[in-house]
């Protein structure tokens, strides 16, 4: 007997499908993209069966579109997710994550005596360093110090 | 094409070419030759001191009263509106109203590249916390070319805390555009950190690492001592540990070359027996003294005097 076929979530008539995200990096991902803040529907769903990964999580933002500069700082939790943007219920654009060059505001410095942890209102700074493993650490523009993945702590 | 560094801050001895750096130095010669140049006329420098400070702040306050400027300021926090609360952005605006110039030490680390991008005047970076302290490099450098007459292609040795010691990852770094070669002495805990040896890595430069200082003595150009400081250790017992590992005596210096010369960014507690000291090759003492022309030649320089 075929198995009847489910949406997880209805459709989104237009906005942005960010899917292909790790199931435990979800939450990381509407923070980073200020999702928490919007007031237009927001769909999400964690440990969902990917034929590619095993599980997954994705992200349906309705009546949203991204910046690629934003799009991209998602990368540094979830370099496997793809972006898809809708509209009329039609994919006009599908493009993969790429990690910035550069990353501001959203990461805490991982040095306890940085000035932007010591002082208010000093926001973070990083230049990220890659490496050809696709592995990364983000140099402080003020302490100097390197964050590195493990260490990730987002504001 | 003629340097100029006016109004350019100085946080990090990288802010500067190679270039700039010896522009630098060569300005500092002419002011060791001549120190009582009345170029500040009057002008008006801030030396703010976060945390106590000898050497650098008086030589600081002795460069600014030799090029005829006037210094306001403090030398610790007490009784300044910091302790009140006052954010490092409000005291750098305020002060950067005062002032044509401010030099300041602060122990936390990133605070003066924060202060240069809040100020409207220049902000020379008299060493903030473990990160960075690049007017002690200009005087390492100007003390290296002035005892060996050129900074290119030098055997450097580097003598205990590397790992914590900011004026030994400065000095690496400014020296690795001088194609120097590097002996690297340090107890196991207190290596040069990688990001560190990654600057040495990355222009292909010959380094070696010691535990003995004895083995890197006799081809050594420079010997670089470092204090093993107490307070740059989480942890205490850390510290009793490593604390006593290198110590310089005179008789080691027996088999050194000629032109060896001894550096400490001092103070010095025991790394350097007292018995070295009337040895012609110790040089930290001259060292501390190079660096008021060093601190001369960046204030003249940034204010667009020289």
């Amino acid at each position: 007997m075929e198995k009847k076929k489910e949406l997880t979530v209805s459709a989104i008539e237009n906005g942005t499908v960010i899917d292909h995200i790790p199931a435990d990096k979800v939450f990381q991902v509407v923070k980073i993209l200020g999702l928490e803040k919007v007031k237009t529907p927001v769909y999400f769903g964690i440990n969902v069966e990917s034929k590619k990964y095993g599980t997954k999580g994705f992200i349906k933002a309705a009546n949203k579109y991204f910046e690629p500069e934003d799009v991209n700082k998602i990368a540094l939790v979830a370099p496997t997710a793809s972006i898809i943007e809708i509209k009329e219920f039609e994919v006009i654009r599908k493009q993969t994550v790429s990690i910035p060059d550069s990353i501001e505001r959203i990461v805490k410095c991982f040095n306890p005596n940085c000035v932007t942890n010591k002082e208010h209102d000093v926001p973070t700074k990083f230049k990220v360093i890659k490496d050809a493993e696709g592995n990364f650490k983000l140099h402080c523009h003020y302490c100097e110090k390197n964050t590195t993945q493990d260490k990730l702590e987002f504001i | 094409m003629s340097v100029s560094l006016k109004n350019r801050s100085l946080i990090s001895i990288s802010d500067y070419t190679p270039e700039e750096i010896c522009h630098v130095l060569d300005i500092a010669e002419d002011f060791e030759k001549n120190p009582h140049q009345n170029l500040l006329n009057g002008r008006i420098i801030a030396s703010l001191f976060f945390e106590p400070s000898t050497r650098t702040r008086l030589s600081f306050e002795t460069a600014i009263q030799l090029l005829g400027g006037n210094v306001i300021g403090f030398s610790s926090t007490a009784g300044t509106s910091i302790q009140k609360g006052e954010s490092l952005a409000d005291t750098i605006t305020m002060v950067a109203s005062y002032a044509d110039l401010i030099v300041m030490r602060n122990p936390i680390e990133g605070s003066a590249r924060f202060a240069s991008e809040v100020s409207k005047v220049p902000v020379i970076n008299a060493g903030d916390g473990a990160n960075q302290h690049p007017t002690q490099c200009m005087l390492d450098l100007y003390s290296i070319r002035k005892t060996q007459g050129t900074l290119e292609n030098l055997e450097i040795t580097l003598v205990g805390d590397l790992k914590y010691g900011r004026t030994v990852h400065s000095l690496v770094e400014a020296m690795c555009n001088f194609n120097a070669k590097f002996n690297l002495v340090s107890p196991v805990e207190l290596k040069l950190p990688s990001v560190v040896k990654q600057h040495i890595k990355d222009r292909n430069l010959e380094y070696h690492q010691y535990t003995e200082l004895e083995d890197a003595i006799p081809h050594s150009d420079i010997i670089y001592m470092t204090r093993i400081q107490r307070e740059r250790f989480p942890d205490p017992e850390e510290y009793e540990k490593v604390k006593n590992s290198y110590v310089l005596r005179n008789a080691m210096l027996a088999n050194s070359k000629p032109n060896c010369r001894v550096l400490h960014p001092l103070p010095r507690v025991n790394e350097i027996h007292v018995d070295v000291d009337a040895n012609p090759k110790a040089y930290y003492f001259q060292q501390a003294q190079n660096g008021v022309y060093a601190r001369q030649a960046l204030i003249a320089s940034i204010l667009g005097l020289k």
